[in-house]
């Protein structure tokens, strides 16, 4: 594993990304609202809606074909202490953006890292990964049970 | 030819007022919400995306709401919309195997690692109308909540073709490393003949009716060698990756619910192609199975050409299929004739009045009362 000068791997940074992405504007929110000290942060970047456009691959294995569009915001913003941070999320809501953007910045900052990691993102995942289970469950209950009628003896 | 037409200016201001107040309804009534429309008619919010070939249920549900729920009309402002978009880039292919599953079915294997698992469906269902739905209190969420297996399913479930991949009687899809560019109708005219890529772009925005239709035909015998099956239907969510430049890595931006069909069509095989199950593919966004079935269908129609099979009927003939296949290039093309047509039906009438001038002299001269005057 491949630290850089921040003690946070490519991967980690991959990962609290992807779940910053994932989370509700409303969590993400609150739990800015509930920073007690707000770090200063500039756009660099103000929020901008746009779209992606999303390849398929043919027969799910094969060569790619451009599926259709999904619309994305993407943000960047840096802190006080010179840390950017980026977000590319789906939808139009540009205030979702802005805050994964600033969380990612804050989680670049070993000042910030452990707390926003602890009280943030590992909140996020946990909610995130019950909502999945939840489905996933309902799901389950859904599996086809197959039985053979034994037919005279 | 349409010509320049003034005057209409007030009525038509008022036409849309008229417009407004139609679309709004008894006043009396609760109007209809965003959220509402997203929640409750999930599936008229997937069609609209599906065609207008944006996944956006927001905008689907308003574009819903703005065209009184006329869903070509939404895609139709659907597809506005996009134009106006910046494109930030290409996401990483969507890794279908990947998918969180909420439904998978295969009607080719019964035993299929991970299992048959139904999900929300209205297959078996009885097709009566339920009259408790007209009264809203009598659903209440004791009623429609659903049950929980103590167990959650499992996810990154294989491939049903993989089962006929290893015996070798299906086509080879595996990626060939293929980083050439891949079309975008979005970007450039549809040109003949087109590639797997512009076709399955092509028929994943296309008209979910039109290519039911042409699946059906293809059923009934216009074209179909053989009884098509359903290798697998799967619906649920995908991760979209995507790597901006700035970063250099690859990101998840989100999840999209998608389904994908996967059909398998035989091939009896020609002199350099052994017998084999060629697949059909659909991949829609949300839960669209029939247009993700429809799709699979007319998707291996249309490779008559690369199998060097006959093209004998309209499913087959790739040029009737694309270029028909877009309800907006369609609805713009029959709907324009509302426009003023003045000019031209008045070339259209001088030009009947002659002819029918013409017939009646011919008549007359046929009848032998060639001059009317002599008379």
């Amino acid at each position: 594993m491949q630290f850089n000068e921040n003690g946070y791997t490519k991967r980690q940074r991959q990962q609290w990304m992807g779940i910053l992405a994932g989370s509700l504007t409303k969590n993400l929110e609150n739990s800015w609202q509930k920073m007690p000290e707000k770090p200063e942060y500039k756009h660099l970047h103000k929020p901008e809606t746009g779209s992606i456009m999303v390849r398929g691959r043919a027969g799910g294995s094969g060569n790619s074909f451009n599926f259709g569009e999904v619309t994305a915001t993407r943000c960047t913003i840096q802190i006080k202490n010179g840390h950017v941070g980026s977000a590319y999320v789906l939808g139009l809501d540009h205030r979702h953006a802005e805050l994964a953007a600033i969380f990612d910045a804050l989680l670049q900052d070993p000042l910030h890292h452990c707390e926003i990691s602890n009280s943030v993102v590992s909140r996020l995942k946990d909610s995130y990964d019950k909502h999945k289970e939840e489905i996933a469950k309902k799901t389950a209950a859904t599996k086809v049970d197959f039985f053979t009628m034994v037919r005279g003896e | 030819m349409y010509v320049a037409v003034k005057g209409g200016k007030e009525a038509i201001t008022n036409a849309h007022k008229l417009l407004a107040e139609k679309r709004r309804g008894d006043p009396r009534v609760p109007e209809l919400g965003i959220s509402q429309i997203k929640e409750q008619l999930g599936l008229s919010v997937d069609r609209v995306m599906t065609e207008g070939s944006l996944y956006d249920s927001e905008l689907a549900a308003i574009a819903i709401k703005q065209a009184q729920g006329d869903l070509v009309e939404a895609i139709f402002l659907v597809r506005a919309y996009r134009t106006t978009l910046s494109r930030f880039g290409f996401s990483i292919p969507i890794e279908t195997t990947r998918m969180q599953i909420q439904r998978r079915i295969s009607s080719s294997f019964k035993d299929i690692p991970g299992g048959q698992i139904l999900g929300p469906t209205y297959d078996y269902t009885h097709r009566l109308i339920d009259f408790t739905l007209r009264v809203p209190e009598n659903v209440n969420s004791e009623i429609c909540r659903a049950e929980s297996a103590e167990k959650a399913i499992q996810n990154n479930m294989t491939r049903v073709a993989d089962l006929l991949a290893n015996e070798g009687l299906l086509d080879n899809e595996a990626t060939y490393g293929n980083n050439g560019p891949v079309a975008d109708l979005t970007r450039d005219p549809l040109e003949l003949p087109a590639g797997r890529d512009v076709r399955l772009q092509n028929l994943a925005r296309g008209d979910e009716g039109f290519i039911l239709s042409l699946a059906y035909s293809l059923q009934r015998g216009f074209g179909a060698s053989g009884h098509p099956f359903l290798g697998e239907i799967r619906y649920g969510k995908v991760t979209v990756e995507f790597v901006p430049e700035e970063l250099g890595f690859p990101i998840e931006i989100g999840e999209i619910p998608i389904t994908e069909c996967i059909m398998f069509n035989r091939f009896m095989g020609s002199s350099d192609t052994p017998p084999q199950f060629i697949k059909g593919y659909g991949l829609t966004f949300g839960h669209c199975e029939r247009k993700a079935m429809a799709m699979s269908i007319v998707d291996y129609a249309l490779s008559s050409r690369e199998l060097g099979e006959k093209n004998e009927y309209p499913a087959q003939d790739e040029e009737f299929v694309l270029f028909h296949s877009d309800n907006v290039q369609a609805a713009g093309f029959v709907e324009h004739l509302k426009l003023p047509h003045y000019v031209d039906f008045q070339a259209d009438l001088v030009l009947m009045r002659n002819r029918l001038a013409e017939f009646k002299n011919d008549g007359r001269k046929n009848r032998g009362i060639e001059d009317e005057q002599a008379i």
